[in-house]
């Protein structure tokens, strides 16, 4: 009786202990890399609008991985993430309008700006838990919100910061094929290759001791701490990686649309990012980025034929919820699996 | 600063104070019983406003139709809030927050859109009951005489709810429900009724706040995203789940709104979400509530 059932089971728990062997064809593929050398013949290929689009994509999946590091690696559910996303933004943003100092200086400092405010609000945040936590960052968010908005003299008020100048990138026409693209598609391609970079930082993170210590927290935050983990302090750290990264998509964001604005930092915002983020599927490090591209693309395709993309966004969140809490990349792995299991039976 | 300029703020303060604890009430509510943060409460109020002026639109000349409004808004929001809770939101207890904050959310962005469609994204506005519409001099100052009948509706509706939760059959199985859930249905009480009524009910105060503020604010598109913060900001100040503290988390929040204005001109919008963030700090059950 026992040996008939388990008969089936020990090739299946071998793949599991020993993928290497059961690869298949698509495991071998580097994926990552062909999207990032698409992503990068964009401007060459695609119009001036389609690089418009895969820059919104490109940053917005580096704002995205940047919370989905709280959200699915470390379990916290942050309501204000765009507070963050807006620090930076307005730093880098004021820094090269204002000031008049170049992007290698601005950009850096962009992110240190939102991660030294992810440190100070991030300290209180982590001491609450679950629906306080959330209302906090909100409260945090709905701050910077108010100052950006109320402080004329250095965000522009209501007004913003439109203009913000492009970043000098005539070196790049020493590459070639560069010479020819305009500064648009310029930025385009610096922002992809520091998104590229700080994905790479990222999943680096993500599968680093530090990264399972973090997963941890998020399973099962006592027994983290009859470890001796510091359960606090694992959070903070998320938390401040997770606000800097989000200053640096800002900072991108800004010179990319041309402008800082209010909107960038009002709360709905963050909605819009965790949407994107559990879209792709939170459980997963490229959920993030696919959900970034499917949303982009999708409110390009909706607009075309109606106004109401909030009430299309709000269906797509419904299916979500209730039919594919997985997200996209969630559905498919299990559609995968689900394939190999008849293959293999 | 003369006194009765001091008067005019703090009847300012007080009547924002009473329309935002119209709207926190239910939002309160619902978080007292079911652990739930209601992103939708400022589009149940938004459809609310919409609903008052089409109900006014209906039986225009007829005299009287703003009372009728106003509660065939509330009702048919109530009705709204109780279809919702029953068709999607049972099924999303028990799982994770964040499903919960989405789902609300998702219902942000469908109310927003179809109110657009219905209504447009023009202004729309109602005019003031004719009994209402006169004033009378207080101290020096002219008072609207529809202020002062949402300065004294506020506390009416704090009474009745007081009275519901604390002197009535019902209330105490709200409240036992509020303690244990589990408990209250395994000694046989119906707590899926009593949830779908806790969020009707929190849905029928937002339509019917939406409704009263017709008259002095006309309705716009957007109206919904900033009451929400609004409202979330008393209810933390006051305490998730109280009744008495969202009562004086209003009141708090409308007299510092008012008089910040005066202290720090363009800090008051800072201040409020500043309060937010230090009563979390601090208190994060906040001034009136209990530990979770």
């Amino acid at each position: 009786m026992n040996a008939t059932v388990a008969a089936p089971a020990p090739p299946s728990r071998a793949a599991a202990a020993a993928p290497a062997e059961y690869r298949t064809v698509a495991s071998r593929i580097p994926w990552v890399l062909i999207v990032f050398v698409i992503m990068a013949t964009v401007p060459w290929v695609g119009t001036r609008y389609d690089t418009f689009l895969a820059g919104q994509i490109v940053i917005d999946a580096l704002f995205a991985v940047s919370l989905n590091l709280l959200l699915g690696t470390t379990g916290l559910v942050s309501f204000g993430h765009v507070a963050y996303f807006g620090v930076g933004a307005y730093v880098c943003g004021i820094l090269m309008k204002t000031y008049e100092l170049p992007f290698i200086v601005a950009f850096p400092a962009a992110g240190l700006g939102a991660a030294l405010f992810a440190l100070i609000s991030g300290y209180f945040c982590v001491r609450l838990i679950k629906l306080y936590f959330a209302m906090l960052t909100l409260a945090f968010s709905q701050i910077v919100w108010a100052v950006a908005y109320k402080w004329n003299d250095v965000t522009g008020g209501d007004q913003g910061l439109p203009e913000i100048p492009y970043p000098d990138l005539d070196w790049m026409s020493a590459i070639p094929g560069c010479a020819d693209l305009s500064d648009g598609a310029r930025f385009y391609l610096l922002s992809l290759v520091l998104v590229a970079v700080s994905l790479a930082v990222v999943h680096r993170i993500v599968r680093s001791p530090f990264g399972r210590v973090l997963t941890t927290v998020r399973d099962n935050p006592d027994r983290a701490a009859f470890l001796g983990v510091n359960v606090r302090l694992y959070q903070l750290a998320a938390f401040v990686i997770a606000g800097g990264l989000a200053g640096l998509a800002g900072a991108l964001y800004g010179i990319f649309s041309r402008g800082v604005f209010t909107d960038y930092v009002f709360w709905s915002k963050s909605a819009e990012i965790l949407i994107m983020t559990i879209l792709g599927g939170a459980g997963f490090f490229w959920g993030p980025p696919v959900g970034a591209a499917v949303l982009v693309w999708l409110n390009q395709i909706v607009t075309d034929y109606t106004q109401y993309w909030s009430f299309v966004l709000g269906a797509i969140l419904l299916v979500l919820l209730f039919g594919f809490p997985g997200g996209i990349v969630g559905g498919i792995v299990m559609l995968w699996r689900r394939l190999k299991r008849l293959r293999n039976a | 600063m003369s006194s009765s300029f001091l008067f005019n703020q703090f009847m300012g303060g007080l009547t924002t104070a009473m329309f935002l604890f119209l709207i926190a009430s239910g939002l309160s509510l619902v978080f007292g019983v079911m652990r739930v943060i209601n992103f939708a409460h400022g589009s149940f109020y938004m459809i609310g406003a919409y609903l008052a002026w089409q109900v006014v639109d209906w039986v225009h000349p007829t005299g009287g139709e703003f009372w009728i409004a106003a509660i065939g808004a509330a009702l048919g929001v109530g009705l709204l809030g109780a279809v919702t809770e029953r068709v999607f939101f049972r099924t999303l207890y028990g799982r994770e927050e964040l499903y919960q904050l989405l789902f609300t959310y998702a219902l942000v962005l469908i109310l927003g859109d179809a109110a657009k469609f219905l209504w447009g994204v023009g202004q729309l506005s109602v005019s003031t009951p004719p009994v209402l519409s006169g004033s009378v001099t207080m101290f020096g100052t002219t008072q609207p005489l529809y202020t002062l009948f949402i300065i004294a509706i506020g506390p009416a509706i704090a009474f009745a709810l007081w009275l519901g939760l604390n002197r009535t059959g019902t209330g105490r199985m709200v409240r036992a429900a509020q303690m244990d859930r589990e408990m209250l249905a395994a000694l046989g009480a119906n707590v899926s009724i009593i949830y779908t009524g806790m969020f009707a009910l929190s849905a029928f105060l937002a339509g019917l706040s939406g409704a009263l503020v017709t008259p002095i604010q006309s309705i716009v598109p957007g109206m919904d995203v900033l009451i929400i913060v609004q409202a979330f900001i008393v209810v933390v100040i006051g305490g998730m789940g109280s009744l008495w503290g969202t009562f004086w988390g209003s009141v708090i929040y409308g007299q510092v709104l008012s008089f910040g204005i005066l202290i720090l001109p363009g800090f008051s919008l800072f201040s409020v979400f500043a309060l937010m963030a230090v009563i979390l700090i601090v208190r994060p059950w906040g001034l009136f509530g209990r530990p979770l």
